[in-house]
């Protein structure tokens, strides 16, 4: 989880929050509070693991049907699990927007201190997501984005042109001496726009290496069924390339099957999102998978704690600042084998 | 191509208005003349896709390794289309076929399952098809459920319990004896397992549809159900057992998806009714009953097949994709009817 080594914009964001997270899980703030303190205004507050004021937080979240959605619920309710002064009321997860606003609705009325909605289509739940902030619930915004940030106190997610763009650029590294390179992207569900922002950031990475070409994009469903289909068809109509980006880890064991039914090994491939699978495929290092760019599902973590400051009126360890940011991205860390060590532990199943 | 060449005497007669004591013994030359031109129009359509892939992508398209690769691709959905037809066939609809792959596969590649083995999976997967269809048959049977509600209560209920078992994972299969039967060391004279799976059933149930009582009772039950109960044909009896045989075609759809994918995953089979219903229908099998053939069905999921193959190759947006299969299936729908009227047949 901590992203010290690499410092970029993302990285200083994903930084901050990783050391409150890291601060809260321990709950060693004894240990080197003094030189925060220095430029914090005294009256700032940080969040860490003392027990503070009893906090609900409701939490609505989509049907975990994926590997990575049921990450996302695992990680919420652990993480609140950790905490004596938290309750968490969770909704049934689904995928129907009218059942999910009416979830939200059913959270209201019960007058949660605060919300965390990882809605099923961010601008549909919008309106639900304004109604809360005007009953005066704050609502953490998970991920998928509201339309307006009318509707949400503060938005913590993840971030998909970052995804593309770091695969890209990782490609553009292995591939930067070879000339003439091709590569082919299987992407995720064409009709959800998280799916065109992971391929506009690895197309805009791309335009850095002009020797390099995408002579093939194919979408699948996010399944391991879809996955090993459209591999299967790709791999049929590109009989030669040298790198492969796809865009998910699920529907990436389909892939890795449908690449050792052909017996292809002649290329690199990256995946994306941070499967624990995946993972250990990158460390057994016996495959063409040789890295995967994260999303991480520790968000959902992180979105607890930053519901639980905010009801309690503290900031972030680590800011300057008062109070919570009104928006958190994660950095989309390439994992290779180099550090895939590091990461295992986020690593979902 | 599977399909056998004399599809003139592959269906038997169409029963909407004929007590089944008048059952003629095979296909009459009328009927015969009919549905051949029925397949043949089919078989037009799937020429001219195959010239438009050997023409777009000739050295890709018409590899043998692509000719594996679409029939491969055609014989999970293939096998699932079989027991549909029979189901359409007897007036029904099994809307539950993809959520019953689902279930049977999750089930069949659950931890304690592997332990038992390439048997274990196999066993699993049909007992589970075969079970889920059982409760599909005596609910729409005996407990007079409407076969569209029973079915998508099972589709609902099958995809939760997928959904349950596997907590949203996907459960990677570990028997290396199963994944085997994927590979191109496994394949017999250069046919992949699962062709042979497809075609083995293709046979069966064209055999069992066109040559047997049972085929004969499912044209029966879908032609006029009251004719055939007057004809002493235990219609209830006969429902079930094409619910059950809807599910087995699952159980086995599912154990071919296992060895394909190499997992279970509860979003496995998705949409495969409406595929199967689609390949069906484009096949000549009549909605409403009483009409069937499987060699028609086995011909629609080769064309959707091979569009997809096609679509592939070309590197087509999944948009245009979408748009020009939904064209061609109305294509494929309007050359079977022209051909039929201009003969007068319809």
């Amino acid at each position: 989880m901590p992203e010290f080594s690499a410092p970029s914009r993302r990285g200083i964001l994903f930084g901050t929050a990783a050391v409150s997270a890291g601060a809260l899980i321990t709950g060693c703030t004894s240990n080197e509070p003094e030189k925060k303190d220095s430029a914090a205004p005294a009256n700032a507050p940080v969040a860490d693991g003392a027990p503070g004021k009893a906090v609900t937080i409701g939490f609505a979240g989509p049907q975990a049907d994926h590997g990575w959605l049921n990450a996302i619920n695992d990680n919420a309710k652990q993480r609140a699990k950790k905490y004596s002064d938290v309750t968490l009321e969770i909704t049934e997860g689904s995928n129907d927007t009218a059942a999910q606003i009416g979830q939200v609705q059913t959270l209201i009325n019960k007058k949660v201190d605060v919300l965390v909605i990882l809605p099923a289509d961010g601008k549909a739940l919008t309106q639900v997501g304004l109604q809360a902030m005007k009953a005066g619930i704050p609502v953490i915004n998970l991920d998928r984005i509201f339309a307006s940030p009318q509707a949400y106190r503060c938005w913590i997610g993840g971030d998909n042109y970052g995804m593309g763009l770091n695969a890209g650029n990782y490609i553009g590294e292995q591939l930067k001496d070879k000339p003439d390179a091709k590569v082919v992207e299987l992407a995720g569900v064409d009709n959800l726009e998280l799916t065109k922002q992971r391929t506009q950031g690895f197309d805009d990475a791309l335009k850095n290496y002009p020797n390099i070409r995408k002579v093939a994009r194919q979408a699948a469903d996010f399944t391991v069924e879809s996955g090993q289909a459209k591999m299967a068809q790709l791999l049929q109509a590109q009989s030669d390339f040298d790198a492969l980006w796809n865009h998910d880890d699920d529907q990436g064991v389909g892939a890795l099957r449908a690449i050792a039914q052909a017996g292809r090994k002649d290329f690199i491939m990256v995946g994306g999102a941070g499967a624990k699978s995946a993972m250990d495929a990158i460390k057994a290092d016996n495959s063409v998978l040789k890295a995967t760019v994260l999303y991480p599902p520790t968000m959902a973590a992180s979105a607890i704690d930053i519901a639980r400051a905010v009801a309690q009126g503290k900031g972030v360890g680590g800011m300057a600042e008062m109070e919570i940011p009104a928006s958190i991205t994660l950095y989309s860390a390439v994992v290779t084998k180099d550090n895939v060590a590091q990461y295992l532990p986020t690593g979902f199943i | 191509m599977t399909q056998p060449a004399s599809a003139a005497r592959q269906d038997a007669p169409n029963l909407v208005k004929t007590p089944p004591q008048q059952e003629p013994k095979g296909s009459g030359p009328a009927f015969g003349l009919r549905l051949d031109l029925r397949n043949l129009s089919l078989l037009g359509v799937l020429a001219a896709l195959i010239v438009v892939g050997g023409f777009t992508k000739p050295d890709e398209f018409l590899a043998i390794s692509n000719l594996q690769l679409v029939l491969t691709q055609a014989s999970i959905i293939g096998v699932v289309t079989v027991g549909m037809t029979f189901v359409i066939t007897s007036g029904g609809i099994d809307l539950s076929v993809g959520a019953m792959v689902a279930l049977a596969s999750v089930w069949a590649t659950t931890l304690a399952t592997q332990e038992y083995g390439f048997a274990g999976i196999l066993f699993t997967a049909i007992v589970v098809g075969v079970g889920c269809g059982l409760v599909n048959g005596v609910l729409i049977a005996y407990g007079g459920l409407v076969p569209f509600i029973a079915t998508i209560a099972m589709l609902a209920s099958a995809r939760g319990l997928a959904l349950q078992i596997t907590d949203g994972k996907t459960q990677i299969v570990t028997v290396d004896s199963v994944l085997d039967l994927g590979v191109k060391d496994a394949y017999v004279l250069g046919i992949p397992p699962l062709v042979l799976i497809f075609a083995a059933v293709v046979v069966i149930g064209w055999l069992v549809l066109n040559r047997t009582t049972f085929g004969r009772r499912t044209f029966a039950v879908g032609g006029n159900p009251e004719a055939a109960r007057l004809a002493g044909i235990d219609v209830r009896r006969q429902r079930l057992y094409l619910y059950v045989l809807s599910g087995l075609c699952c159980g086995i759809a599912a154990f071919m998806l296992i060895v394909l994918a190499g997992s279970g995953q509860n979003t496995n089979g998705n949409l495969y009714e409406l595929d199967a219903i689609a390949a069906a229908i484009i096949g000549g099998t009549l909605l409403s009953g009483g009409r069937g053939t499987v060699v028609g069905s086995v011909l629609g999921v080769l064309i959707f097949t091979t569009i997809t193959n096609i679509f592939a190759l070309n590197n087509l947006e999944t948009a245009v994709q979408q748009i020009a299969k939904g064209a061609i299936i109305v294509v494929a729908v309007l050359v079977q009817h022209h051909t039929l009227r201009r003969r007068g047949q319809t």
